[in-house]
């Protein structure tokens, strides 16, 4: 399942973080989890309002090896980030060195990946995982 | 559609609901500084119960309403705060700073009482 929404006013990042908190639900994240991705997609919705002329985000299930997990992918058309190492640097506030608030959003999620290009834009690839089951029979 | 503003004696109650956009967050940060002024209000409850998500530009405006509120001698108490939304926001460095908080709005309440209770505070 994947839905995309464009992102361009402030209404939209109501309109995606709402998306991925009732998808995040329906695939079986607890409700911690599902705010915490709610708030990833927020942060990099409002970055995409607020620097760019505009962007996408998508919201996509994922299956790997067994797993089951949610993919973000904010995407945008804007003048992208030069330093990619400034932007993710981190005191443990949020906003890392360029105030996008990066290593924040970084540590919401399980896996982030982060792609700019100069005068053409930047895409940010999130994921988050449902724990795996432990069975009751092994114990730990 | 504005944020509700109620008025309770000298003490006045801002119940955010689910699903605010930016421009309604910042327009309750200029109703609420008017209402302060107009009704000379001693303390400010903002109920963020219903917010599902608050991220780190809500809690700047939070932020931003708490220290114009305070240039007028009034405090803020934010209430509500869910579980979740506590967790994400440590999680993401974004916490609302020193802005006193408490579990729901009887007690943000009581805060405010405590804090301003005993003043003989005359509503022209």
């Amino acid at each position: 399942m994947k839905l995309t929404i464009d992102i361009a006013q402030d209404k939209d990042v109501v309109a995606a973080r709402q998306a991925g908190r009732i998808r995040a639900l329906k695939l079986g994240f607890s409700l911690g989890d599902a705010t915490l991705i709610a708030t990833a997609i927020s942060e990099l919705a409002r970055n995409i309002v607020s620097y760019t002329p505009g962007g996408t985000i998508a919201i996509a299930d994922l299956n790997s090896k067994g797993r089951t997990g949610l993919q973000i992918v904010a995407q945008d058309r804007g003048p992208g980030i030069r330093d990619l190492e400034l932007a993710l640097r981190d005191g443990f506030s949020s906003s890392g060195g360029l105030g996008l608030g990066l290593p924040g959003v970084r540590r919401l999620m399980d896996d982030f990946e982060i792609e700019s290009v100069a005068g053409q834009g930047t895409t940010i690839r999130l994921m988050k995982w449902l724990p795996t089951r432990v069975s009751g029979d092994h114990g730990t | 559609m504005g944020v509700p503003i109620l008025k309770q004696g000298p003490f006045l109650i801002a119940t955010i609901q689910a699903a605010l956009a930016d421009a309604e967050l910042e327009g309750l940060r200029a109703d609420l500084v008017q209402n302060v002024v107009r009704f000379r209000s001693l303390g400010v409850v903002v109920d963020v119960t219903a917010m599902d998500v608050m991220d780190s530009y809500s809690s700047k405006i939070l932020i931003e309403i708490s220290r114009m509120i305070r240039l007028r001698g009034t405090e803020t108490v934010i209430v509500g705060i869910q579980p979740e939304v506590a967790f994400a926001m440590v999680q993401l460095g974004s916490t609302l700073a020193d802005i006193p908080t408490a579990l729901d709005l009887e007690e943000g309440l009581a805060y405010l009482h405590q804090r301003f209770g005993g003043l003989d505070h005359a509503i022209n």
